[in-house]
């Protein structure tokens, strides 16, 4: 039994008790995913798996054996920022920064979704082309809290790069 | 939690083979299995992950849709002919949780998650019947706003915390099940029960029993319908009332109409007397807020929740006149 995160192979672990977020940051000391509530209620542990955002906390990680998941430290490319990461610095996405892993995986998870055309809560119209305005990004994030107030510069961040396509 | 063996079902005569023994609890996302073993509110022996197996949406014989159960709550919502046929479907869903969460969790764990008093999940402070049976309800004298007004008992005021479950009750959803006794069907609001004196029993389902799928009728009036959730927050919060409505005009009449409540008793409250208050009706804001009064009748508010049959009745009364009249309210 083997998980792919960030494109190694590595064992699922032997007890089944283990949570996906747990596994990444006890088993692999892959620690920028973090643990803000372990119960399903923060986002902090958000991680994608084959490219759709779930919480790690509530993963048991023998149930992700076979997938592939990336975590925060799998979106650079070397010393070179991914593009939502280096945004984020730009616009202050972040106070205490603890729970920017989760918001960046999130975020890039929340736009594949748009692009494919999920709608959402607050989407007038369930059948027309998604349009991430700041109100559809704020509903479509709601799932992140961050306890600083970061919020304004997050949907910067995120519309200035990874939702500009899809943007309104 | 309580250690435990993981077993991912090949296919569904697998898990039913694997979920014949006892103390098994099937997997789907986990996203209130997981949690509940956590607390040991459940410390199953054996857990048998039945979410990998094949779950489609499909069209069913009938002319609706067949759902399988490990179909996740996103696809669901996002499904084109939900979002086109069963608008309050995809609405309900998507009024659910978070993104990440309606990622994870599948049709069956939805349909199956336990109540979110939280009394239900203080294992080591909190007297739960329905945790442990006869030991008493906090929640009837304690902190009840979330809980039931309508069908509660004397041993139990829990809701149904369910969103896409109130769509369904309101859709007339068949769910389809199988266990060691073979295979049945059941109409939706025969899935779950009212608490009476076994509030431990959420539903009718027997030990063992898997659901397999969930079926949509075909009801075309359902083009037209809506849900609409009223919360503490804006996103991301339980409901505390919450209306599935779908409405068929004749003119300025009522020609037919499906209502179902979240928020408000122990499992997805089917409106059938405000349905037929309104059947055949003039629609009215005055015949909105009736046919709700006539539904509420029998509530019996706790300390906490007594804001709920006028919360309900606001609600309904909002829903209704944008679906009689096009538009918002
Ligand atoms: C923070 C938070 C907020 C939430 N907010 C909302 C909300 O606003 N609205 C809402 O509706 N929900 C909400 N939820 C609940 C969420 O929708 C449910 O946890 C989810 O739908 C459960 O699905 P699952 O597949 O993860 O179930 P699991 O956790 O895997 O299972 C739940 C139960 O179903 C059983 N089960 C699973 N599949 C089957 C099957 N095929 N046959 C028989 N038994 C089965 C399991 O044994 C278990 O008892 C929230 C959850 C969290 C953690
Ligand atoms: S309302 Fe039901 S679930 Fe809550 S404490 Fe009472 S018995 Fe337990
Ligand atoms: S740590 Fe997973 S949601 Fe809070
Ligand atoms: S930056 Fe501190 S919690 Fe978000």
């Amino acid at each position: 039994m083997s998980l792919i995160v960030n494109g190694l192979e590595v064992p699922a672990p032997a007890d089944a008790r283990v949570s996906l977020l747990d596994h990444l940051r006890e088993g692999m000391h892959l620690t920028g995913t973090k643990k803000g509530c372990n119960q399903g209620a923060c986002g902090a542990c958000t991680v994608l798996v084959d490219g759709e955002r779930i919480l790690s906390c509530l993963a048991l990680a023998v149930q992700y054996d076979g997938r592939r998941i990336t975590t925060i430290e799998g979106l650079a490319d070397g010393d070179a920022l991914h593009p939502l990461q280096a945004a984020f610095i730009e616009h202050d996405g972040f106070q205490c920064g603890y729970c920017t892993p989760g918001q960046i995986c999130s975020a890039i998870g929340m736009v594949a979704e748009a692009k494919r055309g999920v709608p959402s809560h607050i989407s007038p119209d369930l059948t027309a082309e998604v349009r991430l305005s700041r109100e559809e990004i704020q509903e479509r994030m709601s799932g992140n809290l961050c306890r600083c107030g970061a919020h304004n510069g997050i949907i910067d961040a995120i519309r200035g790069t990874v939702a500009a396509e899809v943007g309104a | 939690m309580t250690p435990f063996d993981y077993a991912r079902a090949t296919d569904r005569a697998d898990a039913l083979r694997q979920g014949a023994a006892t103390n098994i609890a099937f997997l789907g996302g986990g996203t209130n299995l997981v949690d509940l073993m956590r607390e040991r509110v459940a410390s199953p022996a054996r857990v048998i992950d039945v979410s990998l197996l094949p779950g489609a949406i499909e069209d069913s014989e009938g002319g609706g849709l067949m759902i399988g159960a490990a179909v996740r709550n996103t696809a669901l919502a996002e499904h084109a002919a939900v979002r086109a046929r069963y608008p309050m479907l995809s609405r309900a869903i998507l009024a659910g949780a978070s993104a990440q969460i309606r990622n994870m969790a599948t049709v069956g764990g939805n349909l199956l998650q336990r109540t979110r008093c939280t009394y239900f999940y203080d294992v080591e402070g909190s007297r739960c019947n329905k945790r442990a049976p006869g030991s008493g309800c906090d929640a009837r004298d304690g902190f009840n706003r979330i809980h039931a007004v309508l069908g509660a008992s004397e041993a139990c005021v829990a809701t149904h915390p369910s969103d896409m479950c109130v769509a369904l009750a309101a859709l007339d959803a068949i769910v389809h099940v199988e266990g060691p006794g073979g295979a049945r069907t059941l109409p939706f609001g025969e899935l779950h029960r009212l608490p009476g004196d076994a509030p431990d029993r959420d539903t009718v389902l027997a030990p063992g029993e898997l659901i397999t799928a969930v079926e949509l009728p075909p009801l075309p009036l359902a083009a037209r319908s809506t849900y609409r959730k009223v919360r503490d927050r804006a996103s991301y919060a339980f409901a505390l009332v919450s209306v599935a409505a779908a409405v068929e005009m004749d003119g300025d009449r009522i020609a037919d109409l499906r209502i179902a409540f979240g928020g408000v008793a122990h499992k997805p409250w089917r409106a059938t007397r405000a349905e037929a208050a309104l059947r055949g009706a003039t629609a009215s804001a005055q015949a909105f807020r009736d046919a709700a009064a006539a539904e509420f009748a029998d509530a019996r508010p706790l300390r906490d929740n007594g804001f709920k049959p006028a919360l309900a009745t606001r609600t309904l009364a909002a829903v209704l006149s944008e679906l009689t009249t096009g538009e918002a309210a």
